[in-house]
């Protein structure tokens, strides 16, 4: 009944490559470029109430009250809570929840929200939030590391007396006898500037509450629904099955959104409050306010060297300024320490990490999350010890290569290894041997080229929440319309991760891409993901994916021979068809053996999974699954600037890149993903900086805070090296984090090549160049003075 | 007022709530005029209130959501239009400063549901990652291939100086603008 006819036969695979390996636009794509992708803003939300934050205008102070009863009068709005509204603390590592979404007793930054509103439109939302009255005791507030770790510095948590978040003391093989062994040892102090996402779109959520049946619906742009689902619920007190959460279309992430978020949950208790549809929509500003990107840092980095060129011994001090709220700050100070290792053979590796709270907007995950800063000093170093004994950059990183697979001293697996090739490819392309150290003055324009290596996570082995559950989980729905769909939980934020699972599915099941639909993220209707951080989509959702693909295959097969009349193994797949070995010219359609599948079972629905083996999961001392993963994706690169020695500014005129990722599924989105992490890189490098006067963000709009334009974005040429790594999906491993943090010292080294000088701090701007250049260094200002004209 | 508010700082500092509803409306309602114009190739005539931004006209009003609001105003150019074949940045620009105008936005560009070549070759060449800022730089490319069909590097860059994307680096957002300079526009 009501079958459809299947007329449409193929009889043929589809003619071009439609599976993995291949240069494909990305499904989603087509929706980007005619603007009919809906984000979180974009969704209809007629009717909606205009949700609004009250945040504080102190850095520090104790909150003594709240007073809302003029707001909650004025007429049209709908709700106002405080505080009071939700005494459960949350933040993604289970064992450091100290932030609450508004805050109670205690304000630790400015733009900490305190009170929210929503009202019948934003000028009843504004005035509202203007008849909040706040009693405060105002308390020390302190904006860097050091100030906060003053004997006498009031605590920002009960918990940490002396502000330190953690303190991490790690010690590997034997550095007192590497050192000892060493003919050069080399110490030197390093410092990077925070610097934010600036994802382009800003936060926003939308928020339904159904009060009659008591749930809840929350639309957000969040990179993991799961963790704002379970913040939701933990916060709410509400339980999990009567909430429901979904990802729309997400413009960037870069780590942002990689925790639940104050103004989702917000959005959520306003809904609930106002017992209704809430609209809250985040301003860039208050986008800058959220921050949870990359921490001020201090590195001070020591390294032992024998007169070959191979080290003996690495020692660093790393002190992160992590802001007013643990999130994923312990996380980041372990990444630190961990990913010194899996990169070169180091023999012995000592660190000490301290994470420290501040007054200022707390940190988190950003882009190449713990492993940035530090490969900045290390590099650094390395490259400035060659130096002292005449090797060449690259040949002193040939001297120290690792050899897969291997152990590193911290216990983490090094499975596939392709930096020696990304090597060769740098030094050929950017013409090397040629050029280093020979590029000419023109007039007052000097010329440099530098280069690095890097490294980063496929997924961290060890999940977050440990629950005993599969790292990934795909499901594919074959139904009467011989359609596969694909339903996900992994967050598709712009890298792509929808196409490259559905460019898995169609290799495996050898079927049309237009065959297949993805649908991800609605936890009513797609399975738990882990979410989209520490690039872990590709090779375990990935996986998932193959392993879902393969079990629909069998089911395929078993149903083709029965349709054909022969046994399994004498079907021949042709994907869009099927035949028998023995008779290849009696072949039946996909829509036959999907037809013949259904029979007596109707609907298929197929499950696929993949779980890291508990070997991958890292070494055992405390904190030692941070860093672990199945796969390391390796880069090296080549920087070329030129920079002006009359004004110091730097220009980066090219870069060579050779990315390390396995295998391509989508080399066009390698391509893409390399681009945009070098890029990102070369921000941090020369521009990018939030700035704080007194606690006040100074720079949180996208004009001071400086991203690069197109005009100043250099050509970046990509090259992939495919080690086919033994347990990516078809040896794919990550791409898109790795090559960002080599990009700071191979521009410093170019900068030194251009101009003789080496910069330890970043961002280089032309500012810092000059005063080199012109020996002046700067002495900054003290606090109180710069303090006042911020007020 | 904009969606974001002109200076969201400012309520860090308690303001005279009564000051704020009385410059932002009267009498509890917006002033609403007519406003006559042409979108996308479609004359309108729309009640909008007098205050009210391009970008919140079109996409509160028109439902043309395409058009994308990526900062408190005027650093990004996600919100780039064209007003009468020039860009123009929405979020920036009063709904009735454009009185009789002809406005176009990226739901505009495909013609009877085909990609423009620039649309395509954003498609294609992934000039798009997340999409946020693709609808502005289409359009604000959009605007230069119109002036000048076959653009050099440094003219390509020159025209998206004010277009920010964060996902791209931007190499290959030149190549989709260099592709579509070299495509033949698809006949519907």
């Amino acid at each position: 009944v009501n079958a459809p006819e299947h007329k449409v036969v193929t009889l043929k695979p589809a003619s071009e490559p439609r599976g993995v390996g291949a240069r494909l636009p990305f499904v989603d794509g087509i929706e980007k470029v005619t603007g009919t992708a809906r984000y979180t803003a974009d969704l209809p939300a007629g009717g909606a109430l205009f949700g609004k934050i009250l945040r504080s205008p102190y850095a520090h102070a104790e909150l003594l009250e709240v007073d809302i009863s003029e707001a909650l009068a004025l007429p049209g709005v709908r709700a106002v809570i405080t505080g009071d509204e939700c005494d459960m603390p949350y933040g993604v590592i289970p064992i450091a929840q100290n932030e609450f979404p508004l805050a109670r007793d205690r304000v630790r930054y400015i733009g900490d929200p305190v009170a929210a509103v929503a009202a019948i439109d934003e000028v009843t939302a504004d005035a509202a939030l203007a008849l909040i009255r706040l009693r405060v005791r105002e308390l020390p507030a302190y904006f860097s590391a050091a100030e906060a770790r003053q004997p006498n510095a009031v605590p920002l948590h009960d918990n940490k007396a002396d502000n330190i978040e953690r303190a991490l003391h790690n010690d590997f093989g034997d550095t007192a006898a590497g050192f000892a062994a060493a003919d050069l040892v080399r110490e030197d102090n390093y410092q990077c500037a925070e610097v934010h996402h600036a994802m382009m779109e800003p936060n926003a959520a939308l928020a339904t509450y159904d009060a009659e049946r008591g749930h809840l619906t929350l639309w957000s742009v969040t990179q993991v629904p799961y963790y704002v689902h379970l913040t939701l619920a933990r916060c709410l007190k509400m339980e999990a099955a009567h909430i429901r959460v979904i990802k729309p279309f997400v413009g960037g992430g870069f780590g942002h959104r990689t925790e639940a978020l104050n103004f989702e949950v917000v959005c959520a208790m306003l809904a609930r409050a106002a017992r209704g549809t809430v609209r809250l929509l985040m301003s860039r500003e208050e986008s800058f306010l959220a921050h949870r990107g990359r921490p001020e840092s201090h590195i001070r980095m020591k390294l032992g060297m024998t007169r070959e060129g191979r080290l003996t011994a690495c020692e660093a001090e790393v002190v992160q300024r992590g802001g007013a709220y643990g999130g994923y700050g312990l996380v980041t100070i372990l990444y630190s320490g961990a990913l010194l290792n899996g990169l070169y053979d180091i023999p012995a590796v000592k660190y000490d990490g301290y994470r420290v709270y501040s007054n200022t907007p707390a940190c988190g995950a950003m882009r190449g999350h713990g492993t940035v800063n530090i490969r900045f000093a290390f590099e650094s170093l390395l490259d400035s010890m060659a130096a002292e004994l005449g090797l060449d950059p690259i040949e002193v990183r040939r001297r120290n290569l690792l050899q897969a697979p291997t152990d590193t001293i911290n216990g983490l697996k090094v499975m596939s290894y392709g930096l020696p090739e990304c090597l060769d490819w740098v030094e050929a392309a950017s013409g090397w041997q040629a050029r280093k150290g020979k590029l000419d003055r023109v007039g007052n324009i000097g010329r440099g080229l530098g280069m690095a290596c890097s490294h980063f996570v496929s997924g961290s082995a060890k999940p977050v929440h440990w629950s005993g559950e599969p790292h990934a989980v795909i499901i594919l729905k074959l139904d009467f319309d011989a359609s596969v769909t694909i339903l996900t939980g992994a967050s598709d934020i712009g890298q792509g991760s929808s196409t490259i699972i559905t460019q898995v599915v169609a290799e495996v099941l050898g079927i049309d891409y237009s065959r297949i639909r993805i649908i991800a993220n609605d936890s009513a209707i797609t399975p738990k993901d882990n979410g989209s951080y520490s690039s872990r989509v590709t090779f375990m959702v990935g996986n998932a994916a193959a392993n879902a693909a393969e079990n629909l295959k069998r089911i395929l097969v078993a149903a083709a021979a029965k349709r054909l009349a022969v046994t399994e193994a004498e079907v021949d797949w042709l994907g869009e068809a099927a035949s028998s070995l023995s008779n290849p010219d009696k072949q039946i359609s996909f829509a036959d053996v999907a037809e013949e599948a259904l029979v007596a079972t109707g609907t298929l629905t197929v499950k696929g999974t993949f779980t890291c083996p508990p070997e991958f999961q890292g070494g055992k001392q405390r904190g030692g699954a941070v860093g672990s993963t199945m796969g390391f994706s390796y880069a090296a690169q080549a920087v070329e600037v030129s920079v002006d020695l009359d004004l110091g500014k730097v220009t980066v005129e090219k870069v060579w890149a050779a990315i390390d990722c396995g295998f391509a599924i989508n080399p066009m989105s390698v391509e893409g993903q390399v681009q945009g992490a070098i890029w990102m890189g070369m921000g941090q490098a020369i521009s990018e900086e939030t700035v704080y006067e007194n606690g006040h963000h100074m720079a949180a709009n996208m004009l001071d805070y400086r991203v690069p334009t197109i005009v100043e974005s250099p050509d970046i040429e990509v090259h992939i090296v495919e080690s086919i790594d033994p347990n990516g999906p078809f040896g794919a491993k990550e791409a898109s984090e790795g090559p960002l943090s080599g990009f700071m010292s191979a521009l410093a080294a170019a900068v030194e090549d251009a101009t003789g000088q080496r910069f330890r701090a970043l961002p280089i701007t032309p500012v810092h160049v000059f005063d080199a250049l012109n020996k002046k260094p700067r002495v900054a200002k003290p606090q109180a003075e710069s303090a006042q004209g911020a007020a | 007022m904009g969606r974001y508010g002109a200076k969201s700082i400012h309520l860090l500092i308690v303001g005279d709530p009564a000051i704020i509803l009385r410059q932002s409306s009267h009498q509890g309602a917006p002033v609403k005029s007519i406003l006559r114009l042409a979108v996308n190739g479609k004359p309108r005539e729309d009640a909008v209130a007098e205050n009210a931004l391009m970008i919140d006209y079109l996409r509160d009003v028109l439902g043309l959501t395409g058009t994308k609001q990526g900062c408190d105003g005027g650093e990004c150019g996600a919100c780039t239009v064209l007003v009468d074949g020039k860009p123009r940045l929405a979020c920036s620009t009063l709904a009735h400063s454009v009185v009789g105008r002809e406005i176009e936005t990226i739901e505009g560009l495909s013609r009877a549901g085909n990609l423009s070549r620039l649309q395509r070759a954003f498609h294609e060449h992934l000039g798009s990652q997340c999409g946020f800022c693709t609808p502005g730089m289409i359009m604000a490319a959009e605007a230069l291939l119109r002036s000048n069909p076959h653009p050099g590097r440094d003219q390509i860059k020159v025209a998206l100086a004010g277009n920010l994307c964060r996902c791209t680096g931007y190499v290959k957002i030149i190549e989709s603008v260099e592709a579509a300079s070299c495509a033949v526009e698809q006949a519907p």
